[in-house]
């Protein structure tokens, strides 16, 4: 089962090794990790995914993350209504005939053509992971000859929740205990 | 220091700031990228004790036993390159232990760092998985602050090994400087404060509830000073106590109420205790392998209670009831008082009636024409009178040393439990002398651990240390000779091992030194190593193919422990049959 994390890191030199370092030492699945600035400045905000199929793991990877010094929040939002987006970028080798039909499949998935060489196109798109698969789907009958995709990052829906790392003897659901505490961090 | 600003170098700040920790002595050894700190020691010296270790291992591990007696955080240094990744082992035995310990390293000089220089290693980022936390410090006006913070790592949650690592332009470097005072900031930092008033209800009804509980103790009951509590909860509701490896001293070994160690080789009854029960009440103990065997069998009809102070290890291995994530001294002091008193007299006869047939199978029933690992033991706790801090190593005579020398009071036994580090004691000993100084300290070490660490009988001469060094000498690796005599066919692969005439060896760095062979020379001797002043050696030679029963085979159920066979209780014979109980 896929558990996306969203993380609240100091933003100091390493702290990226420190939260892969945790995810191979301690065997656990990561499926991907997007990491940029927040709203507030020396601390970076990380959607992690991660795929453990057991339940007892995901709340080890929950509290693992929690444990470490640099680490400030985290918010397991698995089960929460949120905004979740990956960004792609996918060129393809496309004979001119072919325009049209790769047109209308971009049009329809909300996706954008944002370069057009003499045989290549590049199309971009941004949102859910499974959107994102499907358009990929579609465009492989053309010769796709170039992917990259951001990974995905997400936002709880309605107002800022505090979160905090300091009190978790809070009643656990399925996934781990998840923080209700107050400080001074949002997310 | 004054609170007038002065100028300071990078190195002089480094003493100052130890000193306004509390630190009184430092385990370490010298080379080039530490060597503007080791120039500054020499104005420290009325103030800091340097102990020059042998190799920086032992360096870590002499803090790693000066923390653990003293419950301060133990400082060790070094220099940057292999003086660094030296101190990997004790960083990585202090880290699965919850020790806490400041290691200090010496680096190349920030312009070079990165260039593969003369004794450059990214020992931050190597100590990732062996430390609490790491800090590579690029600028000198963050190093006060820095070293305050790691100290502050170390010690509090759940402690643990803390390395700073220091560029040489850093040490070097010097600026005006007052000791920051104010409020540490760590914003991904809190270890936990209070618990709710639900779950101390919660946790009270519990054990008011249950029928069969165990409380098991862990090494939690120490670190957290929560002895006591421990004990009060025991006697008022009258809740027998098994304790890990780790956890032995928290409680009291004679008191009524303590069954003693659980686990692979703990006491059977103690295991069977933890099957049977209906509530178990974990203390600071992290349901490590060697303790519950089979998961899936594991205290099948129990309800789990776990106080915590690593949220991490909540859930790990066991599925727990109730998890409190929270000091547990602090959570005893809630629960105590609203806990019935009750005498629970059948559930403890019935684990009183496990007793029996495992005391007649006890190996000091044995007439032995060679002298026995366990009967050594036996005999050193009683020449000390049970008075001792022993410093164990690993291997047989580690497990020997938790079943047959019972201690009374915390801290008076030091053993490298998580990660079975062989070489620990000798070294771990000689830091541990540093703040035990008028206790009578025994090391109790195989003949294979010593061969480990065995350098550092140079620091304890040169220091002059009051360790004794009771090396059980089996010819063997025993512990995996025992393995493979077991699981193995009694093929023996590279487990015989020879040792130095050790007599001679004590003898070759002024120490006293003595060989024993039988059980009767075992007080006399005793008594003149505790006549004399300064570290002494005896070497016990044993029987080579003991083994230390009883025993969970790893990954095997708890109650599936393999016991001596009766044979070789009655008649002394080699070991041929497993037989199991129940
Ligand atoms: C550094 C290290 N290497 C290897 C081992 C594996 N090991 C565990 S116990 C043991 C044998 C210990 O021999 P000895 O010190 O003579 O103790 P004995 O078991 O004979 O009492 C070994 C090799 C270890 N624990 N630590
Ligand atoms: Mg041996």
């Amino acid at each position: 089962m896929k558990q996306t994390l969203i993380t609240l890191v100091e933003d100091k030199p390493g702290v990226l090794n420190r939260i892969s370092s945790l995810f191979r030492r301690r065997n656990f699945n990561i499926e991907s990790l997007v990491v940029g600035h927040s709203e507030t400045s020396g601390v970076s905000r990380m959607t992690i995914v991660a795929n453990e199929p057991e339940a007892s793991k995901r709340g080890n990877i929950y509290f693992n993350l929690l444990k470490l010094v640099n680490v400030i929040a985290v918010k397991d939002v698995s089960k929460l209504p949120c905004i979740s987006r990956e960004f792609i970028l996918i060129k393809i080798n496309i004979s001119p005939d072919k325009l049209n039909e790769v047109n209308n499949i971009v049009k329809q998935y909300g996706a954008r053509i944002v370069d057009m060489g003499t045989e290549t196109l590049i199309v971009e798109a941004t949102d859910e992971e499974s959107v994102i698969n499907n358009l990929i789907s579609v465009l492989q009958p053309y010769e796709i000859t170039e992917i990259v995709r951001t990974g995905k990052i997400a936002m709880r829906k309605g107002k800022t929740h505090n979160v905090s790392s300091n009190n978790i003897n809070s009643k656990p659901d399925d996934l781990s205990w998840t923080p209700d505490h107050i400080t001074a961090y949002q997310i | 220091m004054s609170n007038k600003k002065q100028r300071f170098t990078g190195a002089e700040i480094i003493w100052e700031c130890l000193i306004r920790e509390g630190v009184e002595v430092v385990f370490g050894y010298p080379g080039g990228t530490i060597l503007p700190t080791y120039d500054a020691l020499n104005k420290y010296r009325n103030k800091v004790h340097h102990v020059l270790s042998r190799h920086e291992q032992g360096a870590t591990h002499m803090a790693d036993g000066y923390a653990r007696v003293s419950g301060k955080v133990g400082v060790a240094m070094g220099t940057s390159g292999p003086g660094a990744t030296n101190m990997i082992t004790g960083m990585a035995t202090a880290m699965m232990d919850s020790s806490p310990i400041v290691c200090i390293t010496g680096q190349v000089s920030s312009s070079v760092i990165g260039s593969d220089a003369f004794q450059e290693i990214d020992i931050t980022g190597a100590a990732i998985p062996v430390t609490k936390h790491s800090y590579l410090v690029m600028d000198i006006g963050e190093l006060a602050s820095t070293i305050r913070e790691a100290f502050y790592v170390a010690h509090t949650g759940r402690p643990g090994p803390v390395l700073i690592d220091i560029p040489k332009d850093i040490q070097n470097d010097s600026i005006e400087f007052i000791y920051p005072e104010d409020e540490l900031i760590l914003p991904g930092y809190h270890p936990p404060e209070d618990v709710s008033e639900d779950y101390i209800t919660k946790f009270s009804t519990m054990v008011n509830q249950a029928e069969k509980p165990v409380i098991l103790a862990g090494h939690g009951v120490l670190l957290s000073n929560a002895c006591s509590e421990v004990m009060e909860l025991a006697e008022k509701s009258s809740i027998p106590i098994t304790t890990t490896l780790l956890g032995i001293g928290g409680v009291p070994d004679s008191h009524p109420l303590v069954l003693g160690m659980m686990g692979m080789h703990g006491e059977s009854w103690a295991n069977h205790a933890i099957q049977e029960a209906d509530l178990l009440i974990a203390c600071g103990m992290r349901f490590d392998d060697r303790v519950t065997g089979n998961l899936k069998t594991y205290s099948p009809n129990s309800k789990k209670i776990h106080i915590e102070i690593d949220p991490s290890e909540i859930n790990k291995n066991v599925k727990v009831d109730l998890a409190i994530h929270a000091d547990l001294g602090t959570v005893l002091r809630h629960v105590n008082p609203q806990i019935i008193k009750l005498n629970r007299k059948k559930w403890l006869d019935i684990i009183s009636g496990w007793h029996h047939d495992s005391k007649r199978r006890d190996i000091l029933n044995i007439k032995s024409d060679k002298l026995l690992g366990a009967q050594v033991i036996r005999k050193i706790w009683e020449g000390t009178k049970g008075n001792a801090l022993i410093i164990s190593d690993v291997g047989q005579h580690q497990m020997l040393e938790a079943q047959y020398y019972k201690h009374e009071e915390p801290r008076t036994l030091l053993t490298s439990g998580g990660l079975g580090t062989m070489g620990f004691s000798l070294p771990a000993a000689i830091g541990a002398s540093f703040h035990e100084k008028d206790k009578e300290i025994w090391v109790i070490v195989g003949d294979g651990s010593i061969q480990m660490t065995m350098m550092e009988l140079g620091t304890a001469m040169q220091e002059n240390t009051n360790i004794n060094i009771a090396i059980i000498n089996n010819g063997y690796l025993g512990m995996v000779r025992q393995w493979q005599q077991m699981f193995y066919d009694s093929r023996y692969a590279e487990t015989p091992i020879s040792s130095p005439d050790f007599v001679k060896l004590a003898e070759a760095y002024g120490m006293n030194g003595y060989r024993v062979d039988s059980i009767e020379d075992i007080l006399p001797t005793m008594e003149k190593v505790q006549k004399n002043s300064g570290p002494s050696l005896v070497e016990f030679k044993v029987e080579e193919h003991e083994i230390v029963y009883p025993m969970v085979p790893a990954g095997a159920d708890l109650h599936e422990m393999i016991q001596r066979p009766w044979n070789e209780v009655n008649n002394n014979g080699q070991i041929q049959e497993k037989e199991k109980v129940k």
